[in-house]
Formats: C-alpha cells, sequence, structure tokens
C-alpha cells in the first residue's frame, strides 16, 4: 500500500480553464486527477441534449478537455476520475474512446451509470424544498441520484485510464481513489469524513487557490491570470497536506482554505454526502510552508440512509431587455422607464422583476448611503409560457427608444429556455450503478 | 463606525433557495467580538427584504469562523429566480457592509 496518493482537482465547473488543468497534470507529480464538471442545472440541460441526439448528453467540453489531457495523462501515468459523462456516461466514454484512437493512445474507460433514475421515480414522493409532491413540477426532464464513491470502486479495481461518471457527490469523486488506494471500507467513518473534507476542498479547482477570494488591498492573490489549480497529498488516515504547483498564480493560505471549507455547507457539523455525515467543526488548518496547508480533524457519522436526488423540469422561458442612461438624472430617467414598461408589462407576466444595474440590480437597495451612480442600467425580466411570450420583454425594452425617456442606449434582449431543479429522497436499493469498460489499443484493432 | 468589512473575509454559497454565507475573522482573537455582535437578529436586521426566512448560525471558533444559513433568500430558487445574480454570490459584500 501507498504511503500518500496525490489528487489533483483540474476543474471546479463545466466551463473551467483547460490550461491550468492541462498544467496540473504536466507538473503536478499527481497520481488522480479529478474533473469536476456538472453543477445541479447542467445535467437537466444535458438530458435535453440527450433527448434531441441520443449520441450526446455528455459535457460539451469533453472531447475538447480529453485532447488537452490525454497526452498528458498517458505519459505521466495519471488516472482521471470526472463526472463529465453527466446525462450520458456511455456516449462518453465512447467519444472519450474516439480521441484515445485518433490520437493513437491505447486507453481504458469505465463509465458508471446508475444515477439516472427517472424511471424509478415517486412523483407522490415530497420535495426537500417545500415538501411539495414531485408530481407539482412538470414536466420533468430529468432525475439523477447523487451516487458515492462506492459506485466508482468497480471501475477503479478494472484498472480503467479514464472513469467516467453521470451525478456523483462532488467529494465523493475524490474520496472513491482514496477508498481504493488505501482499502477503506464503507464504515470507517472518521477516514471517509476526512476524505470528504479534502474532497469538498479540492472541488471547486481554483476557488482553494484564492479565485473567489482575491479583494485588492484587501485579500491580494498575485497571478489570477495565470491561476494554479490545487492538490492534495493523502494518507492512509486521510491527513492530508493542500498544495499548488510551483511558479503558477494564485496562493494557498488558512484563509482560503477555509473559506472553501465552509463554502455551500450548510451544517459544519453535518455534511450529508452518499459516503458519510461529516463534521467539520473541528478541521484544523496549519500552514506548513507557503502554498502548503495541512487538514486534519474532519470525523465522521454513519451515512444517510438514502441518496439525494435531483430533479430537472421545464419551468418555462425568461425573457430580458437591458437599457442604459447616464450623467445628469441617470437614475430618474431609469425609474421612468421602469415605470413604462411595469404598466405595460404587468398582468401580461405572472412575475416580472425590474433592477437598476449599478445600483440595486444585486441587493434590492443600496447600503451604502453616498451610493449614487453616473451611469445605470435598467433589467427587466419575466417567465413566459413560451419562447415567444419571453420575447415581448425584450422588445418593449426596445421600444423605449422611441417612445421612453430621453438618452437611453445600448439595448439588449435575451430569450432562454429555463430548468428548474427541486430534491428528493430515494432509497439506496433502488438505485443501482453498474460499470461498463470501453478500450481501445492499436494492436487490437480490427484493420 | 467600523464596518465587518475591516474586520472579516465573507463568501456566500446556495444550495436551492438557501444562502450560506461564511463569516471568517481575519484575526483569531477577534472572532469572540464577532460571536458576539452578529448575532441572528443582528444579521436578519441587516439582510431585511432579502432573507425571506429563518437563519441558523453556527459558531466554528477552531476556524475563527460563524456560519449563517439563510433560508428563503434567493428570490423562490437558484434555478427558477428572475435575479440578475441568481446564486446570490453577491450577498457576501451586502453582509461585509454591516456596522460593528
Amino acid at each position: 500500500m501507498r504511503d500518500s496518493i496525490r489528487l489533483g482537482g483540474g476543474a471546479g465547473f463545466a466551463g473551467d480553464r483547460l490550461d491550468a488543468a492541462a498544467d496540473l497534470a504536466e507538473r503536478g507529480e499527481l497520481d488522480y486527477l479529478v474533473l469536476e464538471c456538472l453543477a445541479e442545472r447542467t445535467i437537466a440541460l444535458a438530458q435535453l441534449r440527450r433527448r434531441r441526439d441520443p449520441e450526446t448528453g455528455y459535457d460539451t467540453r469533453l472531447v475538447e478537455r480529453v485532447e488537452s489531457l490525454l497526452p498528458i495523462i498517458a505519459r505521466r501515468r495519471i488516472r482521471l476520475v470526472s463526472n463529465f459523462g453527466a446525462a450520458n456516461p456511455l456516449a462518453a466514454a465512447d467519444a472519450i474512446r474516439d480521441v484515445a484512437r485518433r490520437m493513437r493512445i491505447p486507453i481504458k474507460v469505465a463509465a458508471v451509470t446508475g444515477d439516472d433514475v427517472l424511471d424509478a421515480l415517486d412523483l407522490g414522493a415530497p420535495t426537500m424544498e417545500t415538501g411539495a409532491p414531485l408530481s407539482t413540477f412538470a414536466p420533468i426532464v430529468s432525475a439523477n441520484a447523487y451516487l458515492g464513491a462506492e459506485a466508482l470502486l468497480p471501475a477503479l479495481a478494472s484498472g480503467a485510464d479514464i472513469v467516467v461518471t453521470g451525478r456523483v457527490a462532488d467529494p465523493s469523486l475524490f474520496v472513491a481513489p482514496l477508498m481504493h488506494e488505501f482499502g477503506w471500507r464503507a464504515d470507517e467513518v472518521d477516514r471517509l469524513a476526512r476524505g470528504t473534507a479534502v474532497g469538498h476542498l479540492l472541488e471547486c479547482a481554483g476557488q482553494l487557490c484564492g479565485g473567489y477570494f482575491a479583494d485588492p488591498g484587501r485579500k491580494e492573490i498575485p497571478d489570477m491570470a495565470h491561476l494554479g489549480f490545487p492538490f492534495a497529498d493523502v494518507d492512509s488516515e486521510g491527513d492530508a497536506v493542500l498544495g499548488k504547483v510551483a511558479g503558477t498564480g494564485g496562493r494557498i493560505t488558512r484563509a482560503t482554505a477555509t473559506e472553501q471549507l465552509l463554502y455551500e455547507v450548510t451544517d459544519p457539523h453535518g455534511y450529508l454526502t452518499p459516503d458519510v455525515t461529516a463534521d467539520f467543526s473541528a478541521v484544523a488548518l496549519t500552514e506548513t510552508a507557503p502554498d502548503r496547508i495541512a487538514v486534519r480533524g474532519a470525523q465522521g457519522r454513519t451515512r444517510p440512509d438514502k441518496l439525494k436526488v435531483s430533479v430537472g423540469y421545464l419551468a418555462g422561458y425568461v425573457g430580458e431587455g437591458e437599457i442604459g442612461y447616464a450623467g445628469a438624472n441617470a437614475v430618474g430617467r431609469a425609474q421612468l422607464a421602469a415605470q413604462i414598461l411595469r404598466e405595460r408589462l404587468d398582468g401580461r407576466f405572472a412575475e416580472l422583476r425590474i433592477d437598476l444595474v449599478g445600483s440595486t440590480s444585486l441587493h434590492g437597495r443600496a447600503f451604502d448611503r453616498d451610493e449614487r451612480p453616473y451611469e445605470v442600467r435598467l433589467r427587466v425580466a419575466a417567465r413566459g409560457r413560451s419562447a415567444e411570450e419571453a420575447g415581448i420583454v425584450g422588445d418593449e425594452v426596445e421600444a423605449l427608444y422611441t417612445n421612453g425617456p430621453a438618452g437611453g442606449g445600448g439595448t439588449r434582449k435575451y430569450v432562454n429556455e429555463q430548468i428548474g431543479i427541486v430534491s428528493t429522497l430515494i432509497d439506496r436499493a433502488r438505485v443501482h450503478p453498474s460499470v461498463t469498460l470501453r478500450e481501445w489499443d492499436a494492436h487490437a484493432e480490427v484493420v | 463606525m467600523p464596518k465587518l468589512y475591516d474586520l472579516a473575509h465573507c463568501r456566500a454559497g446556495d444550495k436551492g433557495n438557501t444562502s450560506i454565507l461564511s463569516v471568517i475573522a481575519y484575526r483569531p482573537e477577534d472572532y469572540a467580538m464577532l460571536a458576539d455582535k452578529l448575532t441572528v437578529s443582528a444579521v436578519g436586521a441587516h439582510l431585511r427584504g432579502i432573507v425571506q426566512g429563518d437563519i441558523r448560525r453556527y459558531e466554528l471558533p477552531q476556524l475563527s469562523a460563524l456560519q449563517f444559513v439563510c433560508e428563503h433568500s434567493l428570490n423562490g430558487g437558484v434555478t427558477t429566480s428572475l435575479a440578475l445574480d441568481a446564486h446570490g454570490k453577491s450577498l457576501s459584500f451586502a453582509l461585509l457592509e454591516l456596522e460593528i
């Protein structure tokens, strides 16, 4: 058994930077590279793509990511784990094999499926958000259970170079290699909790290294244009040291690590994953060297009985329109425009929202009493039942050119389909993960 | 009057219609004072109009941090909100405007 395993966090969301991941793979001396590419709504959008074309439904940047990383991970013998299979891990595995064939790099890909529970869904089950039954959210287009690390173990045991999944709890993508390498059992709750803390720290990649942290003059982070992505050296007990590649931008400090440890945690004493209930309250973060933070002390309790399911439904179309005002009485003219639009649109839409960007759009009001913008941008949004109906919003804003207050400029209009997400719980017994292998090497190819 | 911005940093996260605000003291010695002043009611009053539900506060002295879990704070939820910042990611800096 190895003393320690190095895990890298190579993506924090589907659109994350490719160059930083390639640099981490090339110079990070990694054992595993994990790419977290699947936000809640991303998988519902992917499911819609798959409905239109059964060969799609995986991350739209998957091919680009694999082309960039495959030569490096093959040369350096790094195993790649990612949820970039999104709504179609099997098609993703095929796509990865095609890239490998094109690049003449032997490959074994393991696709983990079973998270798609749309057919097993009980529409009478309550949603976690409001308690209302799932049937009140229609039409439902996707339902994906959060699989845990155990679902990835057969894939890792198969020796696959790349493990591609759909919905898996983000930290579990990191816990799985640790269970595999160190032989952790599913009831070793403290080890699993420590691994979960490490996974949670790495899962947003750059956010551990000063990304989404910087505030000039207050929280200085160097060279953010070349922000490095993080890694962790994890030992067989789950104790870890965080770090990043020398010469990359960014910084890892107790402060950056604390922000990331607590990020999106609704209960620091009971962070729920399919693997464990983790208590982060006793975690100690210690700086051992520049850009090196030791992580210890997470504690575990029994994992939840049920698995969380993320359910996507079609929530209509959102129409938006914007127009800008500047100079003397900019806010007054924008408010007049808002009043005109409210009169024309109220009643036509169930839900209408009007904001002054530059003034009150983010918090509804200004917390700073001296606030007085030189320019302000009016933004109107409403939900329609069809794209055509939603389009009225932008058209009405545009009509302010010839019918509205003086000096309005720079109109923009948008219509977007909206996918809503609600959550429910499902019995573990109703979720059946499985693994499918795809391989390619030049010798086996039939010419 | 000093603002929370001068004493602590903050990051906002989201889960559904819940906003999670982490407040972390720059200096560990300020933690006790912040824990004293940043009560649930002080934060609720400061974020009136934004937080529409209950606030739970978790004390994390080991991390010099307070975690505020604010329900019904994201206009119905990240995925269906009409707000420009549907995730409420900028709410961290609304909280940091609080005068201490």
